[in-house]
């Protein structure tokens, strides 16, 4: 038996900030690739702590559904689950590679195949693209567009920007957009001045965050111009500076998301059979339909 | 009930396998003589194989009972297992059976059996879960009944579970919202009945007004999972005596970040936080942690069904504001009060901690956290700047 456990951040305030993890494990949990699927919070429960305990199965994949490689995946979550001799080397990354550790946790008899996070994965590419394509409506968006990949960016965590700088990058390499950049809230180059940092008229801003919450439903659109007040709403596309500017939130939100976490499991040696095509087969066709969300969902609160 | 081939099947080609097949008061062992099969009952030796069939169509409960735990349930040992048991009242782990228990439907779910945890055999239990067996899991009412009719994929003896809140537990199904999928717990779960959030799971507000029914035990555990994450199994870790306890100063002395200043806590305040927090009214688990190994704190720990092994992450966030808060010196104030006003603050700081706000009426003047009242002394002792009209007293 294979279990699968995602760990998430959670919140005390914000109920809305699990959502994300709920819905990628129903998706797997759809696929019947893994006899047990089970979330897992730090501020939420199960708790880290507890959640291994919960399960029957002697593998387990676990896999941060974090962005970056960094104070959670390297201290906080190890700690918690009680990874024995666990130690940030063993992923051999320099912020951008982890893959896997495999390892014994100290409270249960079970093998642990512990993931890197879902935002360094090459697949999250593929999300960060499928997002602009839901948000535009278009599944052939890219010629005359330009691509903003926008992240937190912090002075304490140089990982952070890794993420962000990687995956922009990856896309650029592609082609596919005329132009695509990695833009931060708090280092440069900042997403307040997105405008000035594109030629192209359509621009689509992609924030690399988990969830929705007070940054990508507060901040950014607040930032970007897209509104003076972001409990008003915004429109997407919302003209800004002579640009259009396509905005839908959280890239964690994306449906593909799952797919990257099969991904991940899939690397670490679980056996996934072709649950990953299945949940590609169903994004396409969602998009192919009825053309994506067009627009975000600004009820989300804070985090905490 | 009538006994299909299959269930004697499955238990004859169990016992050819095993030899000797123990389970639930059944025994059914092969030797040299033939077949013999036992019940506390009942008793047959020297069986051909066309006997033992004849024999055990005559213990129907016995037969049906070992499928549904050996083929339908399985899971030897897990905490998935005991708990599906503990909700019919079989004995668990080799728990000895209680033979006086009669089913008697008046006594289920009283205060004494549940005391005593007392078990059923399995005539008994059939009996019982004909009319259904009903436990109590905090706040949720589970009843353990057979399937109402048999059919193609309704085996004899098989059971489900009705899932509901324990205030519903006497509600017409009609009247409460059906849910079959397991996963609508999460939802269920979110809110407390005033729309806010709860990030406690075990914290007594789980609203009322649905109920899951016919769900199979998989999906009974599923579902309890989702209201109350890991109960089960630290549940099924104290009944073993493996429950592992990480007392506060270990969970303190481990946090990182901005978690770190926790362990700066003084342990009396450790001892207010359990008393704020660790009570019967704000959280359902039982706390099981102390200040240390050898350190007991005097703070109750509650009557919970399931333990708490180890802080919670809310103790551990409201531990990180007292930490900060109690590293502030006290100093000495000077302010004008008379001896009702003084009574009205503790009133309402009672009020707030109990969350009774909500109950005082209107026009209850004479309950000091009336509103009115509030607002009269706010009016007449703060300042313009909205502060009590306090003076710090020089040492």
């Amino acid at each position: 038996m294979q279990a699968l456990v995602i760990a998430a951040h959670g919140s005390h305030l914000n109920p809305d900030a699990s959502d994300p993890t709920y819905a990628h494990a129903d998706r797997v949990r759809e696929t019947g690739a893994f006899d047990e699927v089970r979330e897992a919070f730090w501020k939420e429960e199960p708790h880290f702590r507890e959640v291994i305990r919960t399960l029957e199965s002697d593998e387990v994949f676990v896999v941060p559904l974090f962005i970056s490689e960094g104070y959670f995946t390297e201290r906080v979550i190890p700690r918690e689950l009680r990874l024995e001799k666990w130690d940030p080397d063993l992923w051999e990354s320099d912020g951008t590679e982890a893959s896997d550790a495999t390892l014994e946790a100290s409270d249960v008899d079970k093998t642990i195949h512990y993931c890197g996070p879902i935002g360094t994965h090459d697949a999250m590419t593929d999300v960060i693209v499928q997002r602009a394509e839901s948000v535009t409506g278009d599944p052939g968006v890219g010629e005359g567009v330009g691509l903003a990949v926008v992240g937190h960016g912090t002075d304490r965590n140089e990982n952070s920007a890794k993420a962000i700088e990687y995956h922009t990058e990856r896309i650029r390499e592609r082609g596919r957009f005329d132009e695509v950049r990695a833009l931060f809230m708090d280092e440069e180059p900042e997403v307040d001045d997105v405008t000035d940092y594109f030629e192209s008229e359509d621009v689509v801003v992609v924030p690399l965050f988990i969830a929705d919450g007070y940054h990508t439903q507060e901040d950014i659109p607040e930032d970007v111009g897209l509104t003076e007040d972001y409990t008003t709403g915004w429109d997407v596309p919302a003209e800004v500076d002579g640009h259009r500017i396509w905005y839908a939130g959280a890239v964690g939100t994306e449906e593909l998301t799952a797919d990257v976490v099969l991904e991940r499991t899939a690397d670490a040696g679980a056996d996934i059979g072709d649950a990953v095509d299945e949940i590609r087969a169903r994004v396409r066709s969602a998009t192919d339909g009825d053309g994506g969300s067009g627009r975000a969902d600004t009820n989300a609160g804070a985090g905490d | 009930m009538s006994l299909t081939t299959t269930a004697v099947d499955a238990l004859h080609e169990a016992a050819e396998a095993d030899g000797d097949l123990t389970f639930d008061g059944l025994r059914l062992a092969v030797d040299d003589d033939g077949y013999r099969l036992e019940t506390p009952a009942s008793g047959w030796a020297g069986l051909d194989e066309a006997e033992l069939r004849d024999a055990l169509e005559a213990i129907p409960a016995y037969v049906t009972n070992w499928r549904y735990w050996r083929r339908s349930i399985g899971g030897e040992g897990t905490a998935r297992q005991a708990f599906l048991r503990w909700c019919e009242r079989a004995p668990i782990d080799g728990e000895a059976t209680d033979r006086s228990g009669d089913g008697d439907p008046d006594e289920r779910g009283s205060a004494d059996r549940e005391k005593t945890g007392a078990t059923l055999a399995v005539p008994d239990r059939y009996e019982a879960l004909r009319g259904g067996i009903d436990r109590e899991w905090g706040q949720l009412s589970i009843t353990a009944r057979f399937v109402d009719s048999d059919g193609a994929d309704r085996l004899p003896g098989e059971r489900v579970y009705d899932l509901r809140h324990v205030d519903d537990a006497d509600t017409d199904l009609a009247d409460l919202d059906a849910y079959d999928d397991p996963r609508t717990a999460r939802e269920i779960a979110t809110y407390d009945e005033d729309g806010r959030y709860r990030p406690l799971k075990t914290a007594p507000t789980l609203v009322s007004g649905w109920a899951f029914t016919d769900l199979s035990g998989a999906e009974l555990v599923e579902a309890i999972e989702f209201f109350y994450p890991a109960t089960i199994a630290n549940w099924h870790r104290e009944r073993r005596g493996e429950l592992d306890v990480d007392h506060w100063r270990g969970t303190a002395e481990r946090q990182t970040g901005i978690y770190d200043v926790v362990d700066e806590l003084p342990r009396e305040a450790v001892e207010w936080m359990a008393e704020a927090c660790c009570a019967d009214s704000q959280c359902l688990r039982r706390r099981e942690w102390q200040y240390d190994e050898d350190d007991d704190l005097d703070a109750d720990g509650g009557d919970g069904r399931f333990p708490c092994r180890e802080p919670c992450s809310l103790v551990v966030a409201a531990a990180r504001k007292w930490a900060i808060l109690e590293s502030e010196a006290e100093r000495t104030y000077e302010l004008e009060l008379t001896m009702s006003e003084l009574n009205q603050l503790e009133a309402l700081i009672d009020a707030v901690a109990d969350g009774r706000i909500d109950e005082i009426r209107e026009a209850d003047v004479n309950d000091g956290a009336n509103r009115y009242r509030a607002r009269y002394l706010r009016a007449k002792r703060f300042d313009d700047e909205g502060s009590l009209r306090a003076r710090e007293v020089d040492d």
